[in-house]
């Protein structure tokens, strides 16, 4: 292990974020984290599903989902995702500066998401949606705002890796932490897509 | 820092900052016995309340509250951390490896493991334990008055967290960190069946956290999942909990197999019969696992189709099982067999399980299932099967690796006092339970009626209750008065595998030389084929060892202010737990931590002084 860490800035290995056993642990270990994570979705998408026609007097899915928002933060979220393949295509290059800068777009886009998502909650509060009015508006809140709160803590995990590392140039101790944050980052965005299928969809057409 | 610097520190602040996977296993046993002996408490105490009819010695309130704690005490934090225990010293010892992938996270599992627990216990004195189970089913839990459940709730879901962050630590440990020569299909059983149990943590487990945030908002912020009028359904509750709940039972069980799966060829002398098989039969039931969980609900009303699939699913389990017990039975034919106090235990295992196993069959058989269900039936059997098999393993695994962990060999007298005492007593307080059952006993009652036939069979189950309880009393004098047999403590089995091979005490980088692993069951192989001592893959050279930190401690107490914070609605104290944990994980993240090297010479020096 110990021969690892003797490695020359200039001369990284191809694959820095996998290059010690230290980084390879952190990236399987992050797997597996997303395995648990998937279930942790998986929970909520199954309470949703199976308390979404409960409305009672309060308002459902169809009088309250518009699609142009979610369109506008689907392609917002999926954009960020591209913006943090072209960060990890920098870092393999050894380009820091790029690495840096498609980190920040991605943060950017993270942010506006989120913004749109508050956006978004506050609209329906407003129409008359509490977390405590039915079983749907709690498992909607839940579960969307699992992702929202998944969406923040990648955005202040990302910035601190920014600020923390902003000009220590690429090592083989903070490649594999880019690498795990951008994987987490994916994931976030594959569960978007199911929830604007499974909620949204799902919501205004059946 | 230095190695010597490392050495010379105050000892509550060396555990309370280790990082050392020995250590923090041991911290698991202490911990894990502490909530053992309080569960073991509230059992003796119901017991006492139903040793004759109409007693009145705990009030029905305190009854249900003590059936709450022990269950959840005996289940999250006796049987698993004990469990976990064993895996964090031995797992990295038996794969050859200097360390576990995460010696951080490791930590601080057990840390937010610990604090949970006891932020569970704080409830006796807050006016009030949980009084809904150890399932805690809606709307009896969501609607009980006090703070109970809430800090059932909080407590499990800080606990829960820990259990969840040392299964993907073994699990990167035993993927990542195997030494050369160590493929996966010449792991020891123990180290394949804890791999197994992992898996079933880290999918299982998420299932609860969700059911126990549901639960929490609902009854905190006013959520309504399971408010019927409001829409909600009670069912969702059960599916969640059960989802999480049946894999949890095999997450205990597995590592115990691979315990027995340890102790039976030692002391038997002989290879274990059918390896493969074994391993496949570990990764049949880690599979089936997930897919009956509703065989806790056959009564719910869920229909005759749905019944009749979890029942097949459920009774198909018990071929690899059968399996497991056969190649045990296989492996001891024909062996020259050594009845020490492990094996012993091993040897109680065999036909106490298999009655469990038996019972559980009946069970799923969904149309009777109607006659057995919430009777003291079932109570027998999840007894039979907790105790004949997960606590029978550990009590196998601490005769066993006691030696190694602790450098003193238990003694073999007492521990056969423990043994007989404590098999007797635990047959006697069950087995008499079956037929409560089926005459009609429900469980979780504070008592019951005169002249109904219930009186004999009741006292018999007490007074076995009371024989398992001086058992356990002698084990613990055993601890104590066994500390003189510090001879032979390396390899006092003649053992099998490479967790024999190290000095005892463990230096704390395990192995001078990672290990060469030649053949499955390497010690054994060395001993018959080679000279007797392990091939060294690679040269003497420095080790890199992590530094100790209290931060994992930190954390874990941030998250139980944050506890209190919403146990009792102060806002501050919630954002003022949440600061210190997040505070304590951006300082982790901000700071490097390079560790620190041990020079060679140091190494030599510590070889020379052992053997
Ligand atoms: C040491 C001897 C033990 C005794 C005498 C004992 C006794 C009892 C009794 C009297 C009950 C209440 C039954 C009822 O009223 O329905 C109970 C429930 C239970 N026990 Fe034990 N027990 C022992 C060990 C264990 C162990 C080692 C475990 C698990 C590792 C365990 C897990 C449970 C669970 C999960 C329940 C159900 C609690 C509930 O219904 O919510 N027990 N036990
Ligand atoms: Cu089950």
């Amino acid at each position: 292990m110990a021969d690892h860490q003797a490695v020359e800035k200039q001369t990284l290995p191809p694959n820095p974020e996998k290059a010690t056993l230290d980084g390879r642990n952190k990236y399987l270990g992050f797997w597996f984290f997303l395995g648990g994570e998937t279930v942790l979705f998986g929970s909520l998408f199954g309470t949703y599903l199976g308390l979404r026609g409960g409305v009672v007097d309060g308002p459902g899915p169809a009088d309250l989902f518009h699609l142009d928002l979610v369109f506008i933060m689907t392609m917002i979220l999926l954009t960020s995702s591209l913006t943090s393949v072209f960060a990890v295509i920098n870092m393999k290059r050894g380009n820091y500066k790029g690495l840096l800068m498609w980190m920040w777009a991605t943060v950017a886009l993270g942010i506006a998401f989120l913004g749109f998502e508050i956006y978004e909650f506050y609209e329906y509060y407003h129409a008359g949606l509490g977390f405590t009015t039915s079983a749907f508006a709690s498992s909607f809140y839940t579960l969307v705002g699992t992702h929202g709160a998944h969406v923040a803590f990648g955005v202040a995990w990302i910035t601190v890796l920014l600020i923390r590392y902003r000009n220590t140039g690429l090592t083989l101790t903070n490649a594999p932490k880019f690498n795990t944050a951008v994987l987490y980052w994916h994931f976030i965005d594959v569960v978007w897509v199911f929830i604007f299928t499974v909620v949204y969809l799902l919501g205004i057409g059946g | 820092m230095s190695y010597a610097k490392a050495q010379s520190k105050n000892v509550v602040w060396d555990w309370l900052t280790t990082v050392d996977h020995k250590k923090v296993g041991i911290l698991y046993l202490a911990g894990g016995a502490f909530f053992f002996a309080l569960g073991g408490i509230e059992a003796v105490l119901m017991r006492i309340q139903l040793m004759f009819p109409d007693l009145a010695i705990v009030q029905a309130q305190t009854f249900n509250e003590l059936l709450t704690l022990h269950g959840t005490t005996m289940i999250f934090l006796a049987a698993m951390p004990l469990l976990f225990g064993f895996m964090n010293f031995i797992i990295p010892l038996q794969i050859g490896a200097r360390d576990v992938a995460f010696p951080f996270l490791n930590a601080l599992g057990f840390w937010l493991f610990f604090f949970g627990g006891l932020l569970l216990y704080v409830s006796l004195f807050t006016g009030g334990a949980p009084d809904a189970g150890w399932t805690a089913y809606v709307p009896l839990s969501s609607n009980s008055p006090g703070q109970g459940l809430d800090y059932y709730v909080l407590g499990l879901q800080v606990s829960g967290l820990g259990t969840l962050i040392g299964g993907i630590n073994f699990l990167v440990t035993i993927i990542n960190m195997r030494a050369p020569g160590m493929s996966m299909m010449r792991m020891p059983l123990f180290t394949w069946s804890s791999f197994v149990a992992s898996m079933l943590i880290l999918f299982a487990f998420p299932a609860l956290t969700i059911g126990l945030l549901l639960l929490m908002l609902e009854r905190l912020f006013g959520a309504t999942y399971f408010a019927v009028d409001f829409g909600g359904n009670v069912i969702i509750w059960q599916h969640l909990f059960w989802i999480f709940g049946h894999p949890e039972v095999y997450i205990l069980i597995l590592p115990a197999f691979g315990i027995f799966s340890e102790v039976i060829p030692t002391f038997a002398k002989k290879r274990l019969f059918g390896y493969s098989a074994m391993v496949f039969a570990t990764l049949i039931i880690g599979f089936l696992g997930f897919m009956v969980w509703a065989h806790h609900m056959f009564t719910v009303g869920m229909g005759p189709v749905a019944n009749a699939i979890f029942a097949v699913a459920t009774m198909a389990i018990a071929v690899p099982t059968g399996i497991k017990i056969f190649n045990w039975l296989l492996t001891l034919w024909g062996g020259r067999i050594q009845f020490t106090t492990a094996n012993l235990f091993a040897l109680g295992f065999l036909p106490s399980f298999v009655m469990g196993g038996v019972t559980g069959v009946m069970l799923a058989t969904s149309a009777a299932n109607y006659q057995f269900h919430d009777t003291y039936f079932v109570v027998a059997h999840f007894h039979y099967v907790i105790i004949g098999g997960v606590v029978l393993g550990i009590f196998a695994a601490a005769f066993y690796w006691w030696p190694k962990m602790f450098g003193y060999r238990l003694s073999e007298t007492l521990g056969k006092w423990f043994f007989w005492l404590f098999l007797i007593g635990f047959h006697m307080t069950f087995f008499v339970q079956h037929f409560l059952g089926l005459m009609g006993m429900p469980r979780r009652v504070a008592s019951f009626l005169p002249g109904q036939g219930l009186d004999a069979m009741n006292f018999i189950s007490t007074l076995g209750a009371f024989l398992m309880s001086i058992a356990f009393i002698i084990f613990l004098i055993a601890i104590f008065a066994s500390t003189k047999n510090r001879d032979n403590v390396q390899d006092p089995w003649d053992g099998r595998t490479l967790e024999w091979t190290v000095p005892t005490p463990v230096p704390e980088y395990n192995f001078a030389q990672t290990p060469l692993v030649r053949d499955l069951d390497p010690y054994w192989y060395e001993k018959h084929e080679g000279d007797g001592k392990i091939k060294a893959a690679e040269p003497l050279g420095e080790i890199h060892m992590p530094n100790a930190t209290i931060l994992p401690v930190t954390i874990s107490a941030g998250l139980i202010v944050a506890s209190f914070g919403f146990i009792y609605h102060i806002l501050p104290l919630i954002i003022g737990g949440f600061i210190i944990t997040f505070g304590a994980m951006f300082v982790r993240s901000v700071k490097e931590d390079h560790g620190y090297h041990i020079p060679v010479e140091d190494i030599k020096r510590d070889k020379e002084e052992g053997k």
